[in-house]
């Protein structure tokens, strides 16, 4: 009965490890760009795969990646709510006042990106706000589809792509800017 | 189609998420409107620079061998069902022998040690039930990508045939709370298992070592190591370990 049991919870490891572990660089890297730190990011990406093996049998034909993604998410947004009363609605009003459509008049319309170095670039995607950052890891760096990120951040696809366009405005907004500006440099995270 | 739908319809563009229609409504719309399209330009270079492996980040070792060792058992991993029956219903001497070895390595403080001994627990493993491989080919071309998202590391997989060492398989199997790759060879009737893992200490000569009985040679090459466990003679395990890296080494 005994060995049952514990055969049972290694079988239920194992199917873990192989649905969840070869997902880890990716929600780890989602980590560090929620968390921006190492350290917290450790612990949130630890903290998640605790979570998402006690919950591992609610997870019926789902892929496994936007899963861990959405669990990662709400373990960062209850640590920030945890450290700053309602910082994450905050954040969602924001969104709210600044429509997709509503470009900022000075939005420079035809000038061209100049490609960046990958220290310049992590840096500006890690000076957006949220949830313009998320949207942007999410679809840019993780590489999800838009229905993926939807499941990831649980709201309509129309959001995500309203979400998207504002990052991506945002983003280049900022890398623009920082054309113009030879002496950015990355801050130190 | 206007700017402002533009706009919108330009990312999944960019994103190839957009259907047949809308995407030549906004291509058309694009290729008469300078402004819309050099927002696109920019977009693809923004998406261009994102998608570098720079801005991804390795999670480290540390944490990864943190959540593995908190996973229950993860020694009675490789048992299937059947070979977990068939070993209580024998009450096989192997099983014996595997309980001692954990008693053992359990005790060990040495990392070195330890690694030893998941390496011969893993090769014990192998033998009791129907787990030695996962898939099943004298094919390197077969079983070197089977382990692609499997493992964070792409092992060699060395057809030695012609030196006497067959090819058989190979799968995922636990060392020292890692997933690693176990690429399964046959000399004669003896089993040898070749562990292959991203290498956490340092480089270091290639060495013989026995542990309870079973040789294993053991080297590193580039940032990987390498452990051949088998009960076959150490001069022959030796041999095989020197054949298989000299291939590495010659890009084979």
């Amino acid at each position: 009965m005994a060995a049952r049991v514990e055969h049972d919870d290694a079988d239920k490891a194992r199917r873990f490890r192989d649905a969840a572990l070869p997902h880890l660089d990716d929600v780890y890297t989602l980590a560090r760009y929620l968390m921006r730190s190492a350290a917290d990011a450790d612990d949130a990406v630890q903290e998640c795969y605790l979570r998402a093996f006690r919950h591992f049998d609610g997870l019926r034909g789902q892929a496994a990646k936007p899963w861990l993604m959405a669990i990662l998410r709400n373990v960062c947004r209850a640590e920030f709510a945890r450290r700053s009363g309602a910082a994450a609605d905050v954040a969602d009003a924001a969104e709210d006042a600044a429509p997709l459509w509503q470009e900022p008049a000075s939005s420079p319309e035809a000038a061209i990106l100049r490609q960046r170095d990958s220290e310049t670039v992590h840096a500006l995607v890690a000076a957006l706000p949220e949830p313009f950052r998320e949207a942007i890891v999410l679809r840019d760096i993780n590489d999800l589809s838009y229905r993926e990120i939807a499941e990831v951040v649980g709201a309509p696809i129309g959001t995500v792509m309203s979400r998207l366009g504002r990052a991506r405005s945002l983003l280049r907004e900022a890398w623009l800017k920082s054309e113009h500006e030879p002496q950015y440099e990355e801050r130190s995270t | 189609m206007t700017c402002e739908e533009t706009r919108i319809l330009v990312h999944a563009l960019v994103d190839g998420e957009l259907d047949a229609g809308h995407a030549r409504e906004t291509e058309a719309h694009l290729a008469s409107c300078p402004d819309c399209a050099a927002q696109l330009r920019d977009y693809r270079v923004m998406r261009q620079a994102l998608s570098a492996p720079a801005l991804r980040h390795q999670a480290p070792a540390a944490l990864r061998a943190r959540i593995e060792g908190a996973l229950p058992a993860r020694r009675a991993v490789a048992p299937s069902r059947r070979s977990l029956f068939k070993g209580l219903a024998m009450g096989s001497v192997l099983s014996g022998a595997l309980a001692a070895s954990l008693v053992v390595f359990v005790m060990r403080q040495e990392e070195d040690q330890r690694i030893l001994g998941d390496v011969v627990s893993a090769h014990l493993r192998s033998l009791q039930g129907d787990h030695l491989i996962d898939v099943q080919s004298t094919d390197q071309h077969t079983v070197k990508p089977w382990f692609n998202g499997r493992l964070d590391v792409a092992p060699p997989v060395i057809d030695l045939a012609a030196q006497g060492f067959t090819l058989i398989g190979g799968r995922v199997d636990y060392v020292d709370a890692r997933p690693v790759a176990a690429i399964v060879y046959k000399r004669r009737a003896h089993v040898i298992n070749l562990f292959v893992a991203q290498l956490m200490g340092p480089e270091r000569r290639a060495t013989i070592e026995q542990v309870q009985g079973f040789n294993i040679w053991r080297w590193t090459h580039s940032d990987l190591g390498f452990w051949a466990v088998s009960d076959i003679n150490a001069g022959e395990l030796q041999e095989f370990g020197e054949k298989f890296e000299a291939a590495v080494r010659s890009g084979a």
